[in-house]
Order: structure tokens, then C-alpha cells, then sequence
């Protein structure tokens, strides 16, 4: 399965950018060239006169996770934003330099099919008032998909580790479900047009701790497929869950390596200051 | 795992290329952009052709009369000479009769409403005065007719005649129907929206108002009507606005007990006329193009009032949930 | 001294809020006393025939009103096509897609109209719709009870659009959906029960409406065949059996009254009800 969705994705790039970016700084491990996702350079964001991002650079690897932590108010959450373009629905927002998907600008793309391959799983779940099938079915239908859309729903909730809990009660509300429920629901629904990178804006935090490592778990199965960039407040799970950190502070980003790295040797003085917990 | 797993095509969706998705969705943004706004827009060509349409209408009569129409008190529509103020001068009396009534009998309800009931008392209470809203107008006019007229002819009327029948108010004959019953009836339409307003608004005051005077030695009563009331003031004078309002443009209920006389009259129990009865009544059979001309005139006068009136009420009543009682 | 003016002021305190408690039962005494009155003096003459006949000539006894309620519901009809298309876009604007200058302006016309006495209404909607044509007809009763529809449909639907919180609109956007698709979809729909209610409330706030009628629909003794005819209304023969010298169309206003003040407190009832309850989820 694994090797399938690799192909799958070896294809589907060299369709799509033909130039794709090696890793330099950063030695991948047993891949020898890991292909980048997201490139972002010289990142400035602005709330009106506000500046809330200082010249952001930054490489998001392919079929990896990478977590995005920080103190409150350092950024993470507007940054991630940032790559699906949802800050544009706020009036007054704007950014200079440069984000790149697989090579292509996203502000010369349409947004819609942007998000159709970037998609987002929010802090608390929103699941739409409908039944569980058509929340998962909705990015299908918008995007014009007919046909055999039980399968794909399925699919996708096998996808998110919640068919077993739902199968027999997919016209039931959305809102029947617990919150842990709710939030892979929102997983499951977001998956479903099988995007090629998902964004999770500290999907855990209103979760308790069963339901957050079942999230985890889901994670882990979905990365081959799928590249993930999480925020997460929660150092613990940045530690267990992620394959590289990124340590933002004050709208700039501090620090960035492969998770273990980062926790056992971290290069900034304010990297060791936070994630050994004198302030956050 | 079911044997469909070929996952969707990412790159190229099934319609036709992006290029043409990109343009259709933008063009279904704009598109219900526009016609949203056009149906909003329609809202402001409606009621900008509206007080066109009554300024022309009322062409004839203004054209004649000028503003001797307000100074006017003959109501002649076989001579054709008309004036309005009979009417203004009935419409004045009824509703600020009704709201000296009201006035007092609704702030004490929803004193009432807002500081002592226990919650859901007054949110049932409430519940139900805003029922009392909605009863249709020729409703209350029914009973105008057959309860309150006799009532006025048999008890009301003899009542206040013996202990105030000192007063030119309320001298002469009392056949049931006048401004009197007009007024009562008009109250008792008009008093569920200064209850609702008001208590919305003393709802809206802080706490700490109300303890600070209880925690003073002040009792209940002084601290509602010395502290609570006045930093609600603004915003109650905007429900006796609105109420002002509406008493005004009623039409109904009060034509049918008003009794139909275009005169001026010192006593309450003569028979009178509203603007609003004396279209209802004779618009219909209005004899001339200037009779018909001199009652949408009167419309035009009812409408900019009650349009002043509103505006008012509402900017009181904004001002109140902004920023308490400070004038 | 002191002790004097203590027991003053703690007697005041007791018979003003007495007093208070006093006005607030009152009230709501009146709106018992009124049904009480209605069904007292309507009740006993809600027979088959009331609903099923025509009007009898005048001063004859006896007939009913079933034109009157079949011209009322087809008012109701021209009032819903007319007046909540124009409601619920206007309010899909002023919700969605506004701009502050235009939609503070729309927004303050709308409370405007609102305010309009019904008889202004019924003015213009002659002035519009009955001299060009010579003649009284549905169509011009309808249009006049249309466009008091509008302020009340325009205000609940921007109210519960609004309430609509923005992470359920994020979701439908993150997932790829335009921002009319968003709306269309998923914002509507969830504004859905809030909105149909607001639309209710509005329909049986005009169901009681008469002076607009006065001089658009004018009222029939007959069936009223087509939309192009005077129509009859049960406000319109409330009022005018009142007035009437008739005892027996005194009878009749009290029964029509009885009939049409159930109908708006059920609609009034059932949708205030449904607006405190639900708030605005509509699953």
C-alpha cells in the first residue's frame, strides 16, 4: 500500500514540477534526495499596519510531518494559514515573498484548487450541521465528483480510523458524535478529496488524551500519502508525533530540524529556554 | 479494504482544465454578489418611489393650499376645500393621551419584568406580552366597539364625570365613541412595546449599578428608580418613541371607536378623527381628485412623522446599549 | 425623625413594587380577557356552515365566510412570492457580502419601511398597482402585504446568517468551496430553521393586516376567481361586519375574529417558541 501511494506520488510531481527541491542543510535520513512540499521564503504577513510574521524561511518535506511550536501569539497559527491561503478570507491582510507548492506560486494559483490540495483540519471541530455522510461527501460533491461516492466516503473514514464507530449510522447527525469524534470526522471530511498536504491548526487541543493519541496514531498511517504541518502548543506530542519542528517566537522562526534534533540538542538558547519550559 | 481505492486525480479535476474552473466559480461569486445586491437595492427603489409616489399624488392640494393646509380646520369635500387640522389635531391627542397612560403602566411592568421576577416568570411574562404585540389591529378594534364603548357609556364615562366633570375635558355628551375610548384602546395596543423595549434595556444594565445603591441602604424601589431607570433613560425615551410611533399610524382599532367627526372639541368624550381613520374611511369613496389628493397629503404628513419618530427611537436605543444613561 | 422617615420609605418600597407586579399581571389579564371575550362571543357560532358558505345578502342571517378565508390564504400566497425572495436576498447581502456604507444604508431604509403605517402602504400600493389599471384586485392587496413581508424577512435572515459562526464557514472554504457555494450550502441551510421561522412570523404579522386592504383588495361578497378581482379577507370582513348595523354580521366579525386571532397566536406561539428554543442550529 505504502509503495503504491509512493508511485502514486512520484507520478503526480513529476506531472506537476518538474524541478523539484532537494533538502540541502537538512540530511533526510535513509532518503537520499526527500522531496519538498512547501517552500516558503522571505515570508512578511501583515494584519493591516500590524506585521505578524518576520521574514519567514522555511522547507516543509514531502510525506513528513512537521510540527510548528511556539508560545501563544508567536505566529504558528496565522503562518500555517498562510499556506492554504484561508488569512485571505480577513479583510486587510496581506504578505510579501514567496510560497511554493511543489514549485508553483500559490498566489498565481486558483485558490479553490489550491485548497483542494492543501487542505485543513481546525482547533475545534466544525463539523457542518449534516449527516455524517454528507460531511465527508460535501469537498466531493463541490468539487464535482459524482459516482460511487459511498466508496470514497468509506474511504475516507477508514482513512481518519473512524468507520468502525459510524458505519451503521452514516445519515446520523454530526452532531451525535463525541468531540474526539467529531474532530476525525472533520479529518475524515478533510481527506476525502485527497489533498496532498494537510494543515492541522492544534487539532488536539480541546481533545483528551485517548482521543489525541488516536489522532497521532492516524497521523503516523497517513503521512506516506499525505504531508502533514501541525500546530501543536503541546510539546510532548511535537516530540512523539513529528518528523521535523520548526520553533517559532515573535512572528520569527528560530529554529528548525528533525524532531529529535531539535528536542535533544537545540541550537538557540531561546529553543532550549522553551522547550525546557522556562517560559511559554 | 474495498477494492475502489484509486484515489481521485489530484492534479487535473474532472471538469474541464483550471483555467475554466477558475473563471466559472469566480463568475458565481460575483454573479450572486450582484444579484444580492441588486434585490437590497430594490429594497431603496421601493421606498424612494414611495414617497415619490406621494408627493406627486398630493400634487393638487399642495398646489392649492400650500401650507394653509396645516393651518386650516374646514374638512369640506363637496366645497373642495380641505385642511388638516382636525386631523393632526386628533391623531395628537389620542396618542399622547395613550401614552401618558401607557407610559407609566409599562415601565412599571417591566420594572417589574426586569428587576423582581424571577427568571423564567418574566421570561414567560414577557413570552406573553409579546403575543399581546401581535393581536391584529381590527382585533382590538372589535372589542373597542362592543366592550369598551359601552363600558365608556355606562361606567367609564359617568365615573369621571362626577369626580372630574369639573374640567372642560370632560363635559358634554357621552355617547361611548371619542377620544376617550380611542385613547384607552390605543393604550392597551401601545403598552406591549414599551414593556418589551424597556425591559430589554434595564435588562442591559450592569449589576454593579443596582448593588452599589442596594449595598448603600438604599431598598429595592430606590435603587430600581434612582440608579437602574435613569442609566436606562435613554434608551426607554427610544421605546416611548417607537410606541409614539406606532400610536400615530394606527389605524384600525381607532377607527372604528373614534367616532368620526372632523372637528376640534375641548371635551374627551366628544367624537373625533385621526389621519389615519379619515383615510381608511373615505379614501375609497373619495369624490375628487383634490379629496383624494388632500387624504394622501395627509398620508405624506403621517409618514414623515412617524419616520422622525423611528429614526430617533432607534438612535436612543443604540445609544442606551452602548453607553448606559450619561446624556 | 429617622425612624419616621425609614417607614416611609420602606412602605413606599412595598406598594411600588406591588404596584409594579400589579401592571405586569394586568397586561397580561388583558390578553386572557381578549380571548376569553372572543370565544365567548365567537365561539358558539363556529359551525360547518361558518367555514363552508358564502356571505347572505345584506342584513340576511346566516352564510359564512369561506371566501373570506380562501381569499386571505391566496393573499398570504402573493405575499410570500412577492415579499420573501426580496427578504431573504436583501438579507443574504447585508449578511454576507456587504459594504459598510451601502449596507447601513439599506439597513436603516429597511427599518424604515418597517415603520411605514400600514394605511401609507395600502396608499401606495393603489397608487402602483390599482389606478393604473382602473380597478381593486388580489394581485394589488398582495403586493401591499409583499412589501411588509420584507423588512421583517430581511432582519431575521441577517440575524441568523450572522449567528452562523465563521469556523463553519472556514470549513466549507478550507475544503474548497467558493464563497457563494459556502454560503449556498452550508451557511443557508444552517440558518435554515431561524430564518423559516422569521418568514412565518412575518406572514401572520400581515395575515392580520387590514387597512392595507382597504383600498387594493376591497373585499367580495363572491368568490374571487383568477388574481385580477377585489377579494375578500378575514380582516376585511371583521372590520366591516363590526361596523355593520347587523346583528347577526356581529356575530359573524366575532367568529372571523376568533378565527384569525387563533391563527396569528398558534403562528406567533409556535415560531417564538422554535426562535428561543433552537437558537440556530437547524440539524
Amino acid at each position: 500500500m505504502a509503495s503504491a501511494a509512493h508511485e502514486k506520488n512520484d507520478a503526480t510531481a513529476a506531472r506537476l514540477a518538474p524541478q523539484v527541491q532537494p533538502m540541502d542543510s537538512i540530511a533526510a535520513g535513509p532518503h537520499k534526495e526527500a522531496r519538498v512540499r512547501f517552500q516558503i521564503a522571505n515570508l512578511d504577513f501583515f494584519y493591516g499596519a500590524k506585521q505578524a510574521v518576520f521574514g519567514l524561511n522555511l522547507k516543509i518535506p514531502a510525506s513528513k510531518i512537521t510540527a510548528l511550536i511556539g508560545p501563544s501569539g508567536c505566529g504558528k497559527s496565522t503562518f500555517l494559514r498562510n499556506l492554504n491561503r484561508m488569512n485571505e478570507t480577513i479583510r486587510g491582510t496581506r504578505y510579501t515573498g514567496e510560497i511554493l507548492l511543489d514549485g508553483q506560486d500559490i498566489k498565481r494559483m486558483d485558490v479553490v484548487a489550491l485548497r483542494r490540495r492543501v487542505g485543513m483540519v481546525f482547533q475545534r471541530p466544525n463539523p457542518f450541521p449534516k449527516s455524517i455522510y454528507d460531511n465527508v461527501a460535501y469537498g466531493l460533491r463541490i468539487n464535482g465528483y459524482s459516482g460511487r461516492l459511498d466508496d470514497l466516503v468509506e474511504h475516507s473514514l477508514k482513512r481518519a480510523a473512524l468507520w468502525d464507530e459510524v458505519k451503521d449510522a452514516l445519515h446520523k447527525s454530526a452532531f451525535a458524535l463525541s468531540g474526539g469524534q467529531q474532530q476525525r470526522l472533520c479529518i475524515a471530511r478533510a481527506l476525502a478529496v485527497d489533498p496532498e498536504v494537510l494543515l492541522l491548526d492544534e487539532p488536539c487541543s480541546a481533545l483528551d488524551p485517548v482521543t489525541t493519541a488516536k489522532i497521532e496514531e492516524l497521523m503516523f498511517h497517513l503521512k506516506d500519502s499525505c504531508t502533514m504541518a501541525i500546530v501543536t502548543h503541546n510539546m510532548q506530542q511535537a516530540a512523539r508525533a513529528s518528523d521535523f519542528t520548526a520553533f517559532m517566537l515573535d512572528g520569527k522562526l528560530i529554529e528548525h530540524n528533525e524532531t529529535s534534533k531539535l528536542f535533544t540538542t537545540p541550537q538557540d538558547p531561546r529553543t532550549e529556554a522553551y522547550i525546557t519550559g522556562r517560559f511559554g | 479494504m474495498s477494492t475502489a481505492t484509486t484515489p481521485i486525480d489530484r492534479a487535473a479535476p474532472p471538469e474541464s482544465g483550471p483555467r475554466a474552473l477558475f473563471h466559472r466559480l469566480r463568475h458565481g461569486d460575483e454573479v450572486a454578489h450582484v444579484v444580492t445586491l441588486t434585490f437590497a437595492a430594490l429594497i431603496l427603489l421601493i421606498t424612494t418611489l414611495l414617497v415619490f409616489e406621494l408627493w406627486i399624488r398630493s400634487a393638487p392640494t399642495r398646489g392649492k393650499f400650500g401650507f394653509g393646509f396645516f393651518w386650516s380646520g374646514v374638512w369640506d369635500p363637496i366645497g373642495g376645500n380641505f385642511g388638516a387640522i382636525p386631523f393632526i389635531y386628533g391623531t395628537l391627542v389620542t396618542s399622547i393621551l395613550a401614552l401618558l397612560i401607557a407610559v407609566p403602566l409599562g415601565l412599571a411592568a417591566a420594572i417589574f419584568l426586569a428587576e423582581l421576577a424571577p427568571r423564567k416568570m418574566s421570561d414567560t411574562i414577557a413570552f406573553l406580552i409579546d403575543l399581546l404585540a401581535a393581536v391584529p389591529s381590527v382585533i382590538y378594534g372589535l372589542l373597542g366597539i362592543f366592550v369598551v364603548v359601552p363600558l365608556m357609556r355606562t361606567t367609564i364615562g359617568p365615573a369621571l364625570k362626577k369626580t372630574l366633570g369639573f374640567l372642560p375635558l370632560f363635559q358634554g355628551p357621552n355617547y361611548g365613541v371619542g377620544f376617550l375610548t380611542a385613547s384607552i384602546v390605543l393604550t392597551i395596543m401601545v403598552v406591549p412595546f414599551i414593556i418589551s423595549v424597556s425591559r430589554e434595556v434595564l435588562l442591559t444594565v450592569p449589576r454593579e449599578q443596582r448593588e452599589a445603591a442596594l449595598g448603600l441602604g438604599a431598598t429595592r424601589w430606590e435603587a430600581t428608580w434612582k440608579v437602574v431607570v435613569p442609566w436606562a433613560r435613554t434608551g426607554i425615551m427610544g421605546s416611548v418613541f417607537l410606541a409614539l410611533a406606532r400610536a400615530l399610524g394606527e389605524t384600525m382599532a381607532v377607527t372604528m371607536v373614534i367616532g368620526n367627526d372632523p372637528k376640534i372639541r375641548e371635551s374627551l368624550f366628544a367624537p373625533g378623527y385621526t389621519i389615519a381613520a379619515v383615510i381608511a374611511n373615505e379614501f375609497n369613496e373619495a369624490t375628487s381628485d383634490l379629496h383624494r389628493s388632500a387624504l394622501i397629503e395627509l398620508g405624506l404628513v403621517l409618514f414623515l412623522i412617524t419616520f422622525i419618530l423611528n429614526g430617533l427611537a432607534r438612535l436612543l436605543i443604540v445609544a442606551t446599549e452602548r453607553g448606559g444613561g450619561h446624556s | 425623625m429617622n425612624r419616621l422617615r425609614l417607614i416611609w420609605r420602606k412602605s413606599l418600597n412595598v406598594v411600588m413594587l406591588t404596584l409594579t407586579g400589579v401592571a405586569a399581571f394586568g397586561v397580561v389579564a388583558v390578553l386572557f380577557l381578549i380571548l376569553g371575550y372572543f370565544i365567548w362571543n365567537g365561539g358558539t357560532s363556529l359551525n360547518l356552515d361558518f367555514f363552508l358558505k358564502l356571505p347572505r345578502p345584506e342584513g340576511e342571517v346566516g352564510g359564512g365566510v369561506a371566501n373570506a378565508i380562501v381569499g386571505s390564504l391566496k393573499l398570504l400566497f402573493l405575499a410570500a412570492i412577492i415579499g420573501l425572495p426580496i427578504g431573504l436576498l436583501a438579507g443574504v447581502y447585508l449578511a454576507e457580502f456587504g459594504g459598510k456604507t451601502f449596507s447601513f444604508v439599506v439597513r436603516y431604509t429597511t427599518d424604515l419601511l418597517n415603520g411605514v403605517p400600514s394605511i401609507v402602504i395600502g396608499m401606495f400600493a393603489y397608487s402602483l398597482a390599482v389606478v393604473p389599471v382602473k380597478h381593486y384586485s388580489a394581485l394589488a392587496g398582495g403586493a401591499a402585504l409583499g412589501l411588509m413581508v420584507v423588512p421583517i424577512t430581511v432582519r431575521a435572515t441577517e440575524e441568523f446568517l450572522r449567528a452562523i459562526p465563521t469556523s463553519l464557514r472556514e470549513g466549507a472554504m478550507a475544503l474548497g468551496a467558493s464563497k457563494w457555494r459556502t454560503i449556498a450550502t452550508v451557511v443557508v441551510p444552517a440558518a435554515s430553521g431561524g430564518i423559516i421561522t422569521g418568514m412565518l412570523l412575518a406572514l401572520a404579522r400581515v395575515a392580520g393586516e387590514t387597512a392595507p386592504l382597504i383600498f387594493t383588495a376591497l373585499g367580495n361578497q363572491y368568490w374571487s376567481p383568477g388574481w385580477n378581482q377585489p377579494i375578500s379577507a378575514l380582516p376585511l370582513v371583521v372590520y366591516n361586519y363590526a361596523i355593520s348595523p347587523y346583528d347577526d354580521w356581529h356575530r359573524q366579525a366575532w367568529a372571523a375574529g376568533l378565527v384569525l386571532l387563533t391563527l396569528v397566536l398558534l403562528a406567533n406561539i409556535g415560531c417564538r417558541f422554535v426562535i428561543n428554543r433552537r437558537g440556530v442550529r437547524s440539524v
